[in-house]
């Protein structure tokens, strides 16, 4: 019997009862995809997991200092933090609610009927930030220790307020207006890579923060060494406000260990099973209706004979038809999955991870499961005698 | 020449309580052109016969050459595959495949026995209605086609069987019998679901086969077939009579 013979009998079988092979296919769709979801959000969480556990996070701490009259934390606060070992910076910033929205306007720009004001986040802080957020200037100088002590008014603008506010050259020392006071822009802080929302700010000295109520540190970020972050973030309240280090918080990276061991636990181990288990359900849906549809075409099984079908032919065509029916239900099963990994990543922000060995491997697992649960039906309908299949 | 069929001393005990003789002994030469109606009351063995000489069932007791090869002791690939190659079928009850078209079911008998690459096995002689030519997928669907002209049908090549009348369901199936050419075409009462007029035109076209050289044997138990082979044999209990 030539091969695609074979197929267009199978094929023909399986579409002749389209809605009966589409209802077969459920069992499979469902544990195929579910296997799918699973596997997919399971490589999406565990990349989310990778990538939260790099370096550049997995050493980074923020310790956050409640607005109290008199000051918990001072400005100095990144000299004591860097004499402790495993810190490699850190720096003080101060922002509050209210320097969070402040309007800014520039000077640059040519028509004055344009809406030029900007509500930008003022924050205060020392010469140590670009360090301790990994940026880099893209204009310019960042303020020093000496515009620092002088109380000059200048400002770096990061990259995203620069953009807004027009201002791209600093050649000619441009200013801008925050409130009605004039500051001068002598330089642009990009490519942040802790910190990121800085990008829309306008940063000053922290001596100048009191133009705009920014007196206290609100915030110190710290920056370790791999592995330290956890041993810091112990030693970083102590060493930032001796007396009341209680009140200040502490925000460090989980232990790797401890994330890692929670997605394996809850993502997939229960759903690895539920999905097996509705595989196996659509294994035995797929055997119950081949087996019917086997004793539905006795007849026919026994014309096929009489035409010179051997055994082996009509267990092949029965095979061939019900691994077509755990194809498609794998077929189906693997789209609606990939789909629900997208959903699933877009509603919680992350990257999905999408396998292409896995969109392969799902029909595959659906053509074994359909192949399995035809065996004991073709054996059946291959069994029979054709004589009675013909009577 | 060999004979198409020679029968010599077979029998066919079904194993009941008490075992059914369902053929006794039966002697029969056909030689090839012979049209043969085999008559006989219900239950008297014809279907039994039918299905011995189709290689369906095999007989407990005997010898049967087909075409001159000693059938009882082959195995059972090689049973189907001389049946594939030299036996058409024709039932009382059509069996054509209800989601197939006309044509696909006609192109259905050469999908096993009589495919391509058989050629050694094939019958013998020119079987009538042969094109020459292969036998592959290539041209299937036209040597369906003119398995169709020939018995008539060929305004209801893509109909689907449930929209024909009972006559012309059973030229579907005799055009699917005749594709590849057969040298024996047995039918187990080819006109028992039809009307008079659909009768006429199945012996028709049996008598139009037999003059080109095919050999038929057909069941029956209506005086109105019978009266059209050139040879009559009666069943009965299993016993097999000449006239
Ligand atoms: N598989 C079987 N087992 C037992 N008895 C059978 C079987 N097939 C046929 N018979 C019996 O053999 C006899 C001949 O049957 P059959 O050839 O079908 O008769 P016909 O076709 O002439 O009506 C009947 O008595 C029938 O009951
Ligand atoms: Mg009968």
């Amino acid at each position: 019997m030539d091969i695609r013979d074979l197929w267009s009998e199978a094929l023909a079988g399986m579409l002749a009862r389209p809605v009966r092979s589409a209802l077969t296919t459920l069992g499979t769709v469902l544990g195929i995809t579910t296997l799918v979801i699973t596997l997919g959000v399971a490589a999406t969480a565990g990349n989310q997991i990778v990538g939260r556990f790099d370096e550049l996070t997995a050493t980074a701490i923020t310790v956050e200092v409640p607005d109290k009259p008199d000051p918990l934390v001072t400005w100095d606060a990144h000299a004591s933090l860097t004499r402790l070992r495993g810190v490699v910076s850190a720096v003080a910033l101060a922002q509050t609610d209210r320097s969070s929205n402040l309007q800014v306007t520039s000077n640059t720009l040519v028509d004055p009927t344009r809406v030029t004001g900007h509500t930008l986040a003022v924050v205060a802080t020392g010469p140590e930030l670009p360090r301790a957020v990994h940026g880099r200037m893209t204009g310019g100088r960042f303020f020093d220790e000496g515009h620092v002590g002088r109380r000059d008014r200048v400002v770096v603008l990061g990259e995203q307020a620069a953009r807004m506010l027009g201002v791209t050259r600093l050649a000619n020392a441009p200013a801008v207006f925050i409130g009605d006071r004039a500051y001068t822009v002598i330089g642009i802080l990009g490519d942040l890579r802790r910190e990121q929302i800085l990008s829309t700010a306008v940063i000053v000295p922290s001596t100048i923060g009191a133009d705009f109520g920014l007196k206290n540190v609100t915030r110190v970020l710290v920056n370790t060494t791999l592995g330290a972050a956890e041993l810091i973030a112990g030693q970083a309240p102590v060493a930032l406000s001796p007396n009341h280090p209680d009140e200040l918080q502490v925000i460090a990276p989980p232990s790797p260990k401890r994330a890692r061991d929670g997605v394996q636990d809850d993502v997939n181990g229960l759903f690895l099973i539920l999905g097996l288990v509705s595989l196996v359900v659509g294994a035995v849906g797929i055997a119950n209706v081949t087996l019917v549809t086997v004793m539905e075409r006795v007849a026919e099984i026994g014309l096929r004979r009489s035409l010179g079908a051997a055994r082996r032919h009509i267990a092949a065509q029965f095979l061939l038809e019900s691994t077509l029916i755990g194809m498609t239900g794998g077929v189906i099963g693997a789209g609606l999955g990939l789909v629900s990994v997208v959903a699933v990543s877009a509603t919680k922000e992350w990257t999905p991870v999408l396998d292409a060995r896995l969109a392969l491997a799902a029909p595959v697992a659906g053509a074994l499961v359909g192949l399995l649960a035809g065996l004991y039906p073709a054996l059946r309908a291959a069994g029979m005698e054709p004589v009675d299949a013909l009577r | 020449m060999n004979p198409v069929i020679h029968l010599n001393d077979v029998s066919r005990v079904f194993p009941a309580d008490p075992p059914v003789h369902a053929l006794s002994k039966i002697r029969l030469r056909v030689e090839q052109g012979d049209y043969v109606a085999i008559v006989g009351p219900s239950g008297s063995g014809k279907s039994t016969l039918l299905n011995t000489l189709g290689l369906l069932d095999r007989p407990t007791a005997g010898s049967y050459l087909l075409d001159g090869i000693e059938t009882t002791t082959l195995k059972d690939g090689a049973r189907t595959r001389l049946r594939g190659h030299r036996i058409g079928f024709v039932y009382q009850s059509f069996h054509l495949l209800d989601h197939r078209t006309v044509a696909e079911n006609v192109m259905l008998a050469e999908m096993y026995g009589r495919s391509g690459g058989a050629g050694g096995e094939r019958a013998r002689k020119e079987p009538p209605g042969a094109t020459g030519g292969g036998y592959g997928r290539r041209g299937r669907r036209r040597r369906a086609e003119e398995m169709l002209e020939k018995v008539g049908m060929s305004h209801r090549v893509d109909f689907v069987p449930g929209r024909l009348s009972g006559g012309e369901r059973q030229r579907v199936a005799i055009a699917r019998a005749l594709m590849g050419g057969p040298s024996l075409l047995l039918c187990d009462e080819p006109t028992g679901n039809l009307d008079s007029r659909n009768t006429g035109a199945v012996l028709d076209l049996f008598d139009g086969l037999r003059d080109q050289g095919l050999t038929l044997l057909v069941i029956t138990h209506e005086d109105a077939v019978s009266a059209r082979a050139n040879r009559r044999v009666r069943i009965s209990d299993g016993i097999l009579t000449e006239g």
